[in-house]
């Protein structure tokens, strides 16, 4: 530990620290513009510049290391006129397009301005203009505004791993740019505009659309993937004009992905906002009462066998569990699911289905191996951080298949599923480098739980992880990447049908009535079944359906999610359902009291307390339960080429796929890949 | 000085010939393994020596993927250092130096000369195509100001007159002689040396 002074008042802080975090220690804030601390250290804006006893100029405290006894000062006038120095000249070249600049609000060069800025300038030459950059779709550039803090260029460099924009020129002429102008191939880009302390790169799709003191500012839960980003839904009366991250350092730490960040627009657009029945081919509005009578009376007489509900991938849990009471309560049956595919799941243990390693523990991992799964756009957020663990342990990183470009090197190989095989079967070079690793780190996407020989594989795997040690209390290295919000939830709540396969009787026409809620993934032709669709949009789901129910969007409903390594978190209401629409739970519930008479919950509260104590006794049961190895050579195995399946990243979901902003960024990459200048 | 930017006519493609290949390697072999990104600048520089004095982005591109790094860094770096030339220069190229000791000596007069035999601006083709020139910094020749380096030669101690001659003859496609115009031998006093008399080489 480091003793020193900090305007008089005495700390001790850790070696490695800057005199700028010991500052910050003291309770003592220090203007910064290039200095962020999820990035390298640049020290090029001198606006954090402290006086240091014995130093006869002042210090930039970012890049200086705390030492030993050092004396420093930040509130004398020396420093105080230091830093109106700085300020003097960043202001020189930069514009007073305050009124007309999207920044305004939120700016840092604009608050900081005011402590430290000169009301005039003594500056009498024009002021520096630079020609505006093409940055793609997402990513608005006004380059006179820039002060050259190179805080995108770290981040790009550093966090999203595409080195894409750089500094060119020299001295005035300095210009921050992508090579030659092309958009930033990252599902990233798009923080840096939060980290632009002034207003050279705005948010495109959000320009000149609102202040943020006007904005009515929630924090939520992204449901775009299962990571489950911490993020704040800013809300224009019903409006949701923008989504911005939440600091959590146990998930997203300050990024979201941009699917995240901009398919917020989808709220927008393709809204069912009234019921909806269909006659002769065509859909006509009707009320809540006429579509209730309908279902009411097709659910009386069909028998009960003939009926099957599909859950979809953004519902959350409260939605889910109040369905699975509807079937299990009102309809009494058991034709629930919500998968999408016949993927492998064995919920009897919750860390079958789990990201257990913890999205923190990869950065502590030593060895990453991945089976049919491709991070970077199933999980971006994830992959960002195996990057990290890349960059800071030098982590080993191997694939099944070769998955293009991770951003970070890895190794790849053949994509046989006899591979997978023979590494845990201790047949291969690579089964020695799991043993030896401390911490490995085994991520299995659904790709792999998709394929053949499912079962087979993942208990083999799960097999040698328990013998060789590599599941214990401290380290569990089974990782299962799950890439739909609700997923998790879903099958905490057990709603998943092990018994019968229900895919393959929706395929062979088997039902009589199928409730789609939210669910418009599902592969199968339609013949003469009856088809209810609860959902938010009018999107494949809503195509076949014969009755319409409107229901609300993650932001227009407090629920609760379960993200990928079984942490809960719940997402606030931010905005409303459009017109008629309801709370996906409510409509449930009227259903059901319609039938029976009886609601199933009084409220949201009880919903809530019967749903934890749900989960509660599922725990319960789960701790007691003693798992025994299965040894599984009954179960047949077939080699295949494991093919990784990824929906088409910027329309993975009804709300992306609604979304303006997405189909732009589809058509910038596709437009990239076809001028063939970029590699 | 602006920022200068790329030209607007590329070639397709760029390769290093055998011998900047092998000058190439013999560079990177300098430097401990996995730091060979060092070389980039002694890289450009050969590849402007072979490109006819210029660094088309092809060239670049070369270079990033021959270095293993990233295409933006070369260009970073490409950027920054006013030596490289991003866009074609004239078979002789001219450099006339404007830092303080030769602007004192009359270096205006030199670019007097280079706007009327060359082209009204700096860095554009003369009209055979042969000759290009621009102002430079400091050359490091100053005791022999005010002076012009065309390609790889210095001439010193020039006016007007002289300037215009000398570029009278590379538009003809001669070759001047280079060094100092006064008579002097390198930067000796004009009048012989009066010091260091007895050594001969001196």
């Amino acid at each position: 530990m480091l003793k020193l002074k900090v305007n008089d008042i005495d700390i001790e802080v850790e070696e490695g620290l800057t005199v700028l975090q010991a500052c910050e220690k003291a309770g003592v804030e220090i203007p910064r513009f290039c200095y962020h601390e999820k990035l390298s250290i640049a020290g090029n804006c001198r606006m954090c510049l402290v006086e240091m006893e014995k130093s006869p100029k002042p210090v930039a405290s970012c890049a200086m290391p705390a030492a030993e006894g050092m004396n420093i000062k930040t509130n004398t006038e020396f420093v105080e006129k230091a830093r109106k120095g700085v300020m003097e000249f960043l202001l020189a070249n930069h514009p007073l397009d305050c009124p007309v600049c999207d920044q305004g609000g939120e700016c840092d060069l604009q608050d900081q301005s005011m402590f430290y800025g000169v009301d005039k300038s003594r500056f009498k030459e024009n002021k520096r203009s630079v020609p505006e950059k093409n940055m793609g779709p997402l990513i608005k550039t006004q380059m006179t505004r820039c002060i050259h803090c190179t805080r995108c260029v770290r981040f790009a460099t550093e966090v999203a791993g595409v080195p894409e924009i750089g500094a060119i020129g020299r001295g005035e002429d300095m210009q921050i740019t992508t090579y030659l102008e092309q958009s930033m191939q990252s599902e990233l880009s798009a923080n840096v505009v939060d980290l632009c302390p002034v207003g050279a790169l705005t948010s495109k799709p959000y320009v000149f659309e609102a202040r943020p003191w006007e904005l009515k500012k929630t924090e939520s839960i992204d449901v775009m993937d299962a990571v489950g980003s911490n993020i704040r839904v800013d809300t224009y009366d019903w409006e949701v004009k923008r989504i911005l991250p939440i600091t959590n350092e146990d998930i997203n730490e300050e990024w979201i992905s941009d699917k995240t960040r901009y398919a917020c627009d989808g709220l927008l657009h393709q809204r069912l906002d009234a019921p909806f029945i269909k006659y002769n081919g065509k859909f006509e509005k009707a009320s809540w009462e006429e579509v209730y009578k309908i279902i009411k009376s097709k659910f009386e007489n069909t028998s009960k066998e003939k009926i099957c509900g599909f859950l979809g991938d953004l519902t959350n849990m409260e939605t889910g569990y109040i369905f699975k009471e509807f079937f299990d309560r009102t309809l009494e049956i058991k034709n629930y699911e919500c998968r999408s595919d016949n993927r492998f799941l064995d919920i009897n243990k919750r860390e079958n289905y789990l990201f257990n390693s913890t999205i923190n523990g990869i950065e502590e991992s030593d060895f990453i191996l991945l089976i049919g799964a491709n991070p970077r756009y199933e999980a971006t957020i994830l992959n960002a951080r195996i990057r990290k663990s890349y960059l800071n342990n030098n982590t080993k990183i191997i694939s099944l298949n070769d998955l293009g470009d991770l951003t970070y090197p890895y190794e790849s190989l053949d994509g046989q599923t006899q591979s997978i095989k023979d590494i845990f079967d201790d047949n291969s070079e690579i089964s020695k480098k799991i043993k030896e690793a401390k911490k490995p780190t085994i991520i299995i996407g659904e790709s792999l739980l998709s394929s053949h020989s499912s079962k087979y594989l993942f208990n083999k795997i799960k097999k040698f992880l328990i013998e060789n040690n590599k599941i214990n209390n401290d380290w569990n290295s089974l990782n299962i990447l799950s890439c739909d919000a609700s997923a998790v939830g879903n099958y905490d709540l057990g709603i998943v049908n092990q018994e019968s396969r229900l895919l393959d009787d929706l395929k062979n026409h088997k039902f009589d009535i199928i409730y789609l809620l939210g669910q418009d993934n599902l592969d199968f032709d339609k013949k003469d079944e009856f088809i209810i669709y609860q959902g938010s949009h009018g999107d494949k789901g809503a195509e076949i359906a014969d009755i319409i129910l409107p229901g609300s969007a993650y932001t227009e409903q407090d629920g609760y999610f379960t993200n990928l390594e079984g942490r809960i978190q719940k997402a606030q209401k931010a905005s409303y359902p459009p017109g008629d629409a309801k709370e996906d739970w409510q409509i449930i519930n009227e259903i059901a009291e319609f039938m029976n008479n009886r609601k199933l919950f009084n409220d949201k509260d009880e919903l809530e307390s019967s749903m934890f104590n749900y989960l509660n006794l599922q725990k319960e049961k789960q701790d007691d339960l003693i798992e025994k190895i299965n040894n599984s050579t009954n179960e047949e195995f077939k080699n295949e080429n494991l093919k990784i399946f990824i929906k088409d990243y910027y329309f993975s979901n009804v709300i992306a796929r609604s979304s303006k902003t997405m189909i732009e960024c589809n058509n910038s990459k596709i437009n990239l890949k076809s001028t063939g200048t970029e590699g | 000085m602006s920022l200068r930017k790329p030209a607007k006519e590329q070639p397709d493609n760029f390769e290093f010939n055998t011998s900047s290949l092998e000058a190439a390697n013999n560079i990177i072999s300098k430097y401990p393994k996995g730091k060979q990104q060092s070389a980039v600048m002694a890289l450009l520089y050969i590849a402007q020596r072979q490109n006819n004095n210029w660094i088309p982005l092809a060239a670049m591109k070369y270079i990033a993927k021959f270095l293993d790094m990233p295409y933006i860094k070369v260009y970073e770096v490409a950027t920054f250092y006013t030596m490289y030339n991003l866009s074609p220069v004239g078979k002789f190229f001219v450099q006339v130096c404007t830092t303080t000791p030769c602007m004192i000596r009359g270096a205006n007069k030199l670019v007097e000369a280079c706007k009327e035999k060359i082209s009204v601006n700096e860095s554009e083709l003369s009209d055979n195509k042969s000759c290009s020139w621009m102002e430079v910094e400091c050359l490091g020749a100053c005791v022999n100001a005010p002076m012009m380096q065309i390609n790889d030669d210095y001439f010193e101690d020039l006016d007007k007159e002289k300037t215009l001659d000398i570029l009278d003859k590379i538009l003809n496609g001669e070759t001047p002689k280079p060094g100092s115009y006064r008579g002097r031998v390198n930067n000796e006093p004009e009048n012989n040396r009066k010091t260091l008399m007895d050594l001969k080489n001196a």
